[in-house]
């Protein structure tokens, strides 16, 4: 059963760029109080209204896998972490704005997601190197969240925004500049919440109704997810 | 100041600007050891704290304060104040980072010296099969699967409560304050027993990826183990492990050129495997608040085993070369560093034994209840 309805998504950066506070951000509306480091894996659920207020309005459950980047990157850590990126349905990248480093690394934990990948249309990677074109046709819908936005002084904010306009680019993914100790930059009626929810739309879409492009397809998909209750005993 | 050491021997350049540059040398490295990086390390460790922000400059002066002063309560139970100098001279400093120094560096080569034929020799490594690592990853992805669906019930819970919340402001009269009260006891009682579960779950599902992780370590060991450079280090292990035997139960050496070489060796391979151990270790526990400080207190630690090291060069170096070194450094009770060194060394390297035997001992018991 749960196999079957899931919506997995990735968090994924370098260790120290705040996924933690994010996930608990997003999927309890709090603030983390008492941010630790990430051993192993950590996930929450959120709980999102797929195309809220329309007639199609659904509820999914999705669960957000936040895989700690601090236990260190030797190769046997990495084979671990592994087991955790099967059947992905979108990746978030947590980069700090603060630290350019962490920024550059996301091509590598992009890679190492997307190489672990095990859906039909996974993604081809040559020798381990960045190639920009495999990412415009990248199935996997990704989102780019920089955090720590409250610690840039006002003179470099237009730097670090150029730099991450170039990052989205690259990824061909929407970006998300916060801070993770206020919700007030996701609160509801901001652009940061509607490419959130964007975010989400799309990967529930590309997990549920893809594939069908034509409408009667859809329906009968539709139809067949509505006599399917989301609760879990 | 290990190339001061080496022309001291070949007797290269003059031995009065010989006599300048090793002066010069340990000025310069006593004054940063000492004054700058504690107060450094004071500073960067009061700026993280957040209470303290205002007057960082203070508090980083008051810890140092209190470092100065430990550092001198070090001298007393230590034979090492002599009347004849002052307070600031060279040899009370040296002396207190001597202590210091000796101390770190016989805890580590005694370590150091328990730890190489353990991990380099093949007869330690026990033997992991693939299939005992899937077991594993596959009893991770379940537990990680029962996180989830107990999270999506909290959530779900949390949602109808919520809904209820909305409603239940809508109620009134006596029985809908019984009857809210009554559920949303039920519910909140439901969130935090399906809570400690989750608690002690994520706690199963951290152990669980360590544990793998481990395994997986102890493969790849084995499968270098296997190849030629593996091979090397195997022999390289035994080696030592002998040199290291002998050392422990040993304390006379039967010759000093050799002896030197030795020396020279092991300080080597030493420092190489405190910083593999260390850049570990500080992999492990960094972050981009603490970077600063780990930097910094390794800069120190590897300051204090340097000035100790050359303390503890002068014990293998044959007599003649002796003597500049005697002179520089001035009236150090120099056989009392080394039966320090011994000494601690000697404790260290038991108890790493100890330490090593019962880890050793305990894991295979983890892995036999899979």
């Amino acid at each position: 059963m749960a196999s079957l309805d899931r919506v997995k998504v990735l968090v994924l950066g370098d260790s120290g760029v705040g996924k933690s506070s994010l996930v608990h951000l997003l999927c309890q509306n709090q603030v983390l109080g008492n941010p630790s480091w990430t051993i192993g894996c950590s996930v929450d659920v959120r709980v999102e209204d797929y195309k809220e207020g329309t007639p199609e309005e659904k509820t999914f459950y999705i669960e957000l896998w936040d895989v700690g980047g601090s236990v260190g990157n030797a190769s046997s850590i990495k084979s671990t972490r592994a087991v955790f990126y099967n059947s992905v349905n979108g990746i978030i990248l947590v980069h700090d704005l603060t630290n350019k480093k962490s920024s550059q690394n996301l091509y590598r934990w992009s890679l190492e997601a997307l190489n672990k990948d095990s859906s039909p249309t996974g993604v081809i990677v040559s020798n381990g190197d960045y190639d920009r074109e495999q990412f415009a046709e990248n199935p996997v819908p990704l989102l780019l969240i920089g955090t720590k936005f409250d610690q840039i002084s006002e003179t470099k904010r237009n730097e670090v925004l150029t730099r991450t306009a170039f990052l989205s680019e690259d990824f061909n993914a929407e970006e998300i500049n916060l801070d993770c100790t206020n919700p007030r930059y996701l609160a509801a009626g901001t652009s940061n919440a509607v490419k959130l929810s964007r975010f989400f739309d799309k990967v529930i879409e590309k997990r549920y109704f893809t594939r069908d492009p034509s409408p009667m397809a859809g329906f009968t998909d539709r139809k067949r997810f509505n006599f399917k209750s989301l609760h879990y005993d | 100041m290990f190339e001061l050491i080496i022309f001291e021997i070949l007797g290269a350049l003059s031995s009065s600007s010989r006599y300048f540059h090793w002066k010069l040398n340990l000025y310069v490295i006593l004054l940063v050891l000492i004054f700058v990086v504690p107060f450094y390390i004071g500073y960067f460790v009061v700026s993280n704290i957040r209470l303290l922000q205002r007057q960082k400059l203070l508090f980083a002066c008051m810890v140092w304060f209190t470092f100065m002063y430990f550092f001198w309560k070090l001298g007393d139970p230590f034979p090492i104040l002599s009347p004849k100098h002052g307070i600031l001279s060279i040899e009370q400093l040296i002396s207190r980072v001597g202590v210091i120094g000796v101390t770190l560096m016989a805890l580590l080569s005694g370590f150091g010296a328990v730890n190489c034929p353990y991990t380099y020799m093949s007869y330690f490594l026990r033997n992991v099969t693939d299939s005992d690592i899937l077991a594993l990853e596959r009893r991770l992805l379940q537990t990680m699967d029962m996180i989830v669906s107990k999270k999506k019930r909290i959530a779900m819970t949390r949602r109808q409560m919520y809904q209820r919340g909305e409603d239940q402001n809508k109620q009134t009269g006596f029985w809908g304050m019984i009857k809210s009260v009554t559920s949303t006891q039920t519910g909140s009682e439901n969130l935090s027993l399906i809570q400690q579960e989750v608690d002690a779950l994520e706690e199963l599902s951290r152990q669980l990826f360590l544990e793998t992780v481990d395994l997986q370590a102890t493969k790849e060991r084995i499968e270098y183990s296997k190849t030629f450079q593996g091979k090397y280090f195997n022999f390289l292990g035994y080696f030592f492990s002998i040199y290291c035997v002998w050392k422990i139960f040993m304390v006379k050496f039967w010759s000093q050129h050799i002896s030197f070489i030795l020396v020279g060796i092991i300080i080597v391979t030493s420092i190489r495997g405190l910083l593999i151990t260390l850049t570990k270790f500080f992999c492990a526990i960094s972050s981009s608040k603490s970077s600063n400080v780990i930097v910094l207190v390794l800069a120190q630690i590897m300051g204090m085993y340097f000035v100790s090291s050359v303390l503890l060069m002068r014990m293998s170096m044959p007599l003649e070369y002796r003597s500049i070194v005697t002179e520089v450094l001035g009236e150090l009770q120099f056989n009392f560093y080394h039966r320090w060194f011994d000494v601690i060394f000697l404790v260290s390297a038991l108890s790493s034994i100890l330490f090593l035997y019962l880890a050793h001992k305990q894991a295979p018991e983890k892995h036999m209840s899979l």
